[in-house]
């Protein structure tokens, strides 16, 4: 502390991302207040982030597992669906929430420095508290119809978990200080968090995204979202399935050797391009809040 | 301590101006640029025009002007919530503000829970907040209504708390504004005695206030703001009287 007092510093310029890490005890606090305020006055509390995504799963099972019949050509539908629809979650949750941080801390960042990355991570930590009860239930429910991953596939879950923790939180540096000059930027993540759910292989399988778009799959599978439920699906859901039901094309070719490395650049460019962004808007964020 | 030693604040040539933007979404912004750029979009206002003020360790400074001269802008450059758009400000050592305290409560949050919030947020590590949590509560007087939640509290009571964080996070600048205020008499004359005692240990204050007789007894120098522009710095009884003089003429 002595050596900081030696030296004239210009105040306000902070060094990103690299801040909030030795913030950790603010974000702490940050997360444990949004969790807590999150659930005031409620009965069933932290219990909500149980039993929305199944009142969400049980729609889109019944919709489509049943009414349109994909549970047929697709044994373990259920486990297929509901680790899809878990990642995706988690990945809508923190985008939405981040996106809308830094307005509604107006109050705090018109009036007190602090490096401003602490509130949309401060989202995607509250994100990742939500995320995982549910991925509790997902381990449950694939061990009770016999799921036997190889560390392989477990190491791929951490991974698949921080990757999408980083793109909420690139995405989420961007549309949340855009937010601040243009509040369009609410409703066109409102947009990508609808289309998200369909845009990758959640409720039906790739191999139809295949046959309709051809040789332009790989499109498709630029998304890093699409490949981190893929992965999932292949971590989750296919060492669920007995010898007489795997198929052959359980994953795209190439997931892990070829779309996994390339979703997870693709991830850090987000990212790369969201601090950036952030780090040249926040310099007016007070004034403009 | 180091009276009067080193520079703590140092503002040189500081300019900044503010953008009074009238839309709000894309659409008006896409039509103005298509339309050629016909028309500000905006209106431009010049809140502090080329400041320059040095401050030096253990001085205590008021900061004075009528409304809309640029005080709050200042002090916001200074405690880096605001960038300048021309000049530099430098400051010694961790800055704290009180400006507006309580801005880091949230309602529904306990007391304690809000000493942690706010101390943390004022850059209090966990270590200085246990340590000094007890001498928090006392020095607000809330007692037992500290595991209440805040929005519960009397007006008084919230502010009391607030300004007992602010006072108990150790700077070695202190950024005052229009706090001194707070409370009824009792709890006023024990915050002034605090801030006494903070300069007394050397604290550089740097206090923005319109109530012209408390800060001519807290601080020794005084800084006059006008329109942006710094009009006298000197001794804190001339300024008073100078800015006593300007209004009356007004």
């Amino acid at each position: 502390m002595a050596s900081q007092v030696d030296q004239l510093v210009k105040p306000g310029s902070g060094r990103g991302l690299l801040d909030v890490y030795g913030d950790r005890f603010l974000l702490k606090l940050l997360v444990r207040k949004e969790i807590k305020v999150r659930y005031r006055g409620s009965v069933l509390g932290l219990m909500w982030s149980y039993v929305k995504p199944l009142v969400q799963f049980l729609i889109y099972f019944v919709a489509l597992g049943i009414f349109l019949n994909l549970q047929r050509g697709t044994p373990n539908y259920a486990i297929y669906l509901f680790s899809g629809i878990v990642l995706v979650n988690f990945f809508t949750e923190s985008l939405s929430n981040a996106t809308r941080s830094i307005v509604d801390n107006r109050d705090l960042i018109r009036k007190i420095y602090l490096p401003r990355e602490l509130f949309p991570v401060a989202t995607v930590w509250v994100s990742a508290v939500h995320f995982l009860p549910q991925l509790l239930v997902l381990v449950g429910a694939c061990l009770i119809v016999g799921w036997t991953p190889s560390v392989l596939q477990l190491a791929a879950v951490v991974l698949i978990f921080l990757m999408v923790a980083v793109l909420g939180t690139g995405l989420g540096l961007l549309f949340g200080a855009v937010n601040v000059y243009f509040r369009d930027s609410e409703n066109i993540v409102e947009m990508i968090v609808m289309v998200v759910t369909w845009a990758s292989p959640v409720l039906y399988l790739w191999t139809m995204v295949q046959e309709a778009m051809g040789q332009w799959f790989w499109i498709y599978q630029l998304n890093p979202m699409t490949v981190a439920v893929e992965v999932f699906h292949w971590a989750f859901w296919e060492p669920t399935l007995k010898a007489d039901q795997l198929v052959a094309d359980a994953t795209p070719p190439g997931l892990l050797t070829l779309w996994l490395p390339v979703a997870t650049l693709i991830t850090l460019a987000v990212l790369f391009v969201g601090q950036l962004t952030f780090r040249r808007l926040a310099v007016h964020f007070a004034q403009e809040l | 301590m180091t009276a009067h030693g080193h520079v703590a604040i140092s503002c040189i040539d500081l300019r900044k101006q503010f953008v009074l933007r009238h839309t709000r979404s894309l659409k008006e912004a896409l039509v103005w640029l298509v339309k050629g750029r016909k028309g500000d979009l905006s209106k431009k206002f010049l809140a502090l025009k080329d400041v320059s003020l040095e401050v030096k360790q253990g001085e205590t400074v008021a900061l004075m002007g009528l409304n809309g001269s640029g005080k709050s802008t200042l002090l916001k450059l200074i405690s880096g919530v605001l960038q300048p758009d021309g000049g530099t400000v430098r400051t010694r050592g961790r800055v704290a503000g009180l400006i507006e305290v309580g801005a880091g409560f949230h309602h529904d949050l306990s007391g304690r829970d809000n000493v942690y919030l706010n101390g943390a947020i004022l850059g209090m590590s966990e270590k200085q907040i246990d340590e000094k949590f007890d001498s928090i509560v006392e020095f607000s007087e809330i007692g037992e209504f500290i595991d209440t939640e805040v929005k519960f509290y009397s007006s008084g009571m919230y502010l009391r708390l607030a300004f007992s964080i602010a006072v108990h996070t150790d700077p070695e600048v202190f950024l005052i504004d229009e706090i001194l205020a707070v409370g009824d008499e009792p709890f006023q004359r024990k915050c002034i005695a605090k801030i006494k005692e903070l300069s007394g240990m050397g604290k550089t204050l740097f206090v923005v206030s319109h109530d012209l007789d408390l800060v001519a007894t807290v601080c020794e120098r005084g800084v006059l703001l006008e329109h942006g522009e710094i009009v006298m710095d000197g001794d804190v009884h001339e300024v008073v009287g100078e800015l006593r003089r300007r209004s009356t003429v007004q």
